[in-house]
């Protein structure tokens, strides 16, 4: 069983739009969609929800007014700025539960105990059959945090799948960035593909996420989606990602059928077979199988 | 009355443009006359200073408290661990380990360690560097890789603008902890949004953070295309949200924008729309 990981630092760049073809190109895939604060891949995909449950992934304080005596020690001490005061009258102290960060050190040293601190439900998680093959895929709660921790659930529950249903390929849908859900969506993982566009922001992005899969010592591969709109970007992207040891897997020409294919809910590679971004992205997913079953590529 | 306004620019779903109007507001306030700042809170992936080009002038790092325990005052009562919600500080038989990337810095084993053996040190998560863009003061933050604690960093950036009588944020993609980090308390939010469905579901999630967080705020659509527009016109209706500019799908924007150079004085017809913009968010946000 290969995981195989795909990212983009910076975001927009297709790479939705890519794992949704790759889904159909891969036999029997188990797709997983990991870019749980945006998650897009079911708009394509139109899961039909097998199974749900709730998603909790720390905890959250309130204060029960009734008790509190307005002493103010939850207020000096929490250092994420989630008690406020209202000085009306008599001070009034609240918890924003958007702003807790769950740490739970207010409601230790409440001297009238008037702090619950209890789990709190921070989304859903679904198990979802597609057209393509089984799919996890998450929720998170409107301006809800635990993005990580709700991405190591998705792909845990991926792997039960693929081991139970021995299916060859998970395909991951990645969040945008470098920080938190990135890290939880790359580490262990078989491989990451990182789609990028011509830009200098592109690049720029592109250099840092490189530099980030380097650190968790990932093999990485680079994939440039319309490549065609600024080629003296594109081989300088692949100048220096290949420098750094990131392999090229693909090249993707820029093609409006892409947006025509997202507005229809199909795969591109579905709803026009022979369009330049389905034989790119064809070409590039024969290209993934043969660097990931070891052989040789090119 | 004087002009005190922080504006955000969000949108949910990556790559629709939010840097480059941020970055562009940013000219056509200076341009009217304008004290401005931009703040680039997209610490994870920060782009804004690929196209105002900054003089940077102050480089400083920013961190969170983490516990250091002093062995000998110890007496190994467990305390530390029990408060610790994230693990990163435990007792194990004779001695105390801690686990400096998992910490969140909240401060309650020190508070509670019976003995006073904790003390904190700062922990490096990133920098945050400041300069001038050709009259804008810039101040954007970088994480450092392999860092997973952005929202400190976010906030830090937030801090250090609270100069400037108009402030813009470039705010990271999402609508979790960084996002929520970087719009908290500003006056105004612009979410900008490509009319296809990935962008307009991710414009829906964007509306409902928004109105979790009580913060008022319009859309922009970037990337408009008479063929797909309908579908956004349609979707701000249902969710009776305003649209405040719409801004053509041109090849020379792209061009401008995949080379670094600012469509503000690069396309014309682009300052045009921005000072409209920025009229109307002053209008919305003020009014
Ligand atoms: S510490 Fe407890 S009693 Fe004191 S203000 Fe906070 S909730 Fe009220
Ligand atoms: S649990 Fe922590 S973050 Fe939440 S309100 Fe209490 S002290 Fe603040
Ligand atoms: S400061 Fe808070 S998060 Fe860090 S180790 Fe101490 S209790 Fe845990
Ligand atoms: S709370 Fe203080 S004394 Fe107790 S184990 Fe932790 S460091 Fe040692």
């Amino acid at each position: 069983m290969k995981e195989i990981v795909v990212i983009s630092g910076k975001g927009g760049t297709g790479k939705t739009s890519l794992v949704a073809s790759l889904a159909a190109l891969a036999e029997r895939p188990v797709l997983a969609d990991c870019d749980v604060d945006a998650a897009d891949l079911h708009l394509v995909l139109e899961p039909e929800i097998k199974h749900s449950a709730e998603f909790s992934g720390g905890k959250t304080a309130s204060i029960q007014t009734e008790k509190c005596i307005s002493c103010g020690k939850c207020f000096q001490l929490c250092r994420f700025g989630a008690v406020s005061k209202d000085e009306s009258r008599q001070p009034v102290y609240t918890i924003e539960a958007t702003a807790c960060e769950g740490c739970g050190v207010c409601s230790y040293f409440c001297p009238e105990n008037a702090i619950d601190f209890k789990s709190s439900v921070n989304g859903r998680w679904f198990i979802s059959d597609t057209r393509y093959g089984p799919m996890v895929h998450a929720k998170l709660g409107i301006a809800e945090e635990n993005s990580g921790k709700m991405v190591s659930l998705v792909r845990s529950q991926a792997k039960i799948i693929a081991e139970k249903e021995k299916l060859d390929y998970i395909l991951v849908d990645g969040p945008p960035g470098i920080g938190c859900p990135v890290i939880a969506s790359v580490t262990g993982a078989d491989a990451v593909l990182v789609v990028t566009e011509p830009t200098v922001s592109g690049q720029h992005d592109l250099e840092r996420v490189v530099e980030l899969v380097r650190h968790f010592k990932i093999p990485a591969y680079l994939c440039i989606n319309k490549f065609d709109l600024n080629l003296e970007t594109s081989i300088n992207i692949e100048k220096k990602a290949m420098a750094n040891g990131v392999r090229l897997a693909g090249r993707i020409r820029y093609d409006r059928s892409v947006t025509f294919a997202q507005v229809k809910k199909l795969p591109v590679v579905v709803a026009i077979a022979n369009s330049p971004a389905a034989q790119d992205i064809r070409a590039t997913w024969d290209n993934i199988m043969k660097i990931i079953n070891n052989e040789e590529c090119r | 009355m004087a002009l005190n306004l922080t504006i955000a620019v969000a949108s949910g779903k990556g790559g629709t443009g939010k840097t480059t109007v941020s970055a562009n507001l940013a000219c056509a306030a200076i341009e009217a006359g304008h004290n401005a700042a931009y703040l680039d809170c997209d610490v994870e992936e920060p782009n804004g200073h690929l196209f105002l080009k900054p003089r940077i002038s102050h480089i400083y790092p920013v961190g969170i408290p983490v516990p250091v325990v002093n062995e000998e005052k110890c007496t190994k009562c467990g305390a530390c661990g029990e408060i610790c919600q994230y693990s990163a500080i435990v007792k194990i038989s004779k001695t105390v380990l801690t686990f400096d990337n998992m910490c969140h810095g909240c401060g309650g084993c020190s508070l509670v360690c019976p003995a006073g053996a904790i003390t904190e040190k700062e922990r490096p998560i990133g920098v945050i560097e400041e300069g001038d863009a050709g009259g804008v003061s810039f101040i954007h933050g970088r994480l450092n890789i392999g860092e997973a604690m952005s929202p400190p960093l976010i906030k830090a950036v937030r801090k250090a603008g609270l100069h400037g009588n108009l402030t813009i944020v470039d705010v990271p993609p999402g609508t979790s902890c960084p996002v929520i980090a970087a719009v908290r308390g500003v006056d105004y939010v612009l979410l900008v949004t490509e009319p296809t469905p990935f962008g307009l579901n991710d414009l829906g999630l964007a509306l409902d953070m928004l109105r979790e967080l009580g913060i008022p705020g319009a859309v922009v659509i970037n990337r408009s295309d008479p063929e797909y527009n309908h579908l956004a016109h349609d979707f701000c209706r249902e969710r009776g949200v305003q649209i405040l500019a719409e801004i053509p799908d041109e090849r020379r924007v792209a061009e401008a924008y995949s080379v670094g150079e600012l469509a503000y004085y690069a396309v014309p017809g682009y300052r045009k729309i921005m000072q409209q913009l920025l009229t109307s968010v002053e209008r919305e946000a003020i009014g």
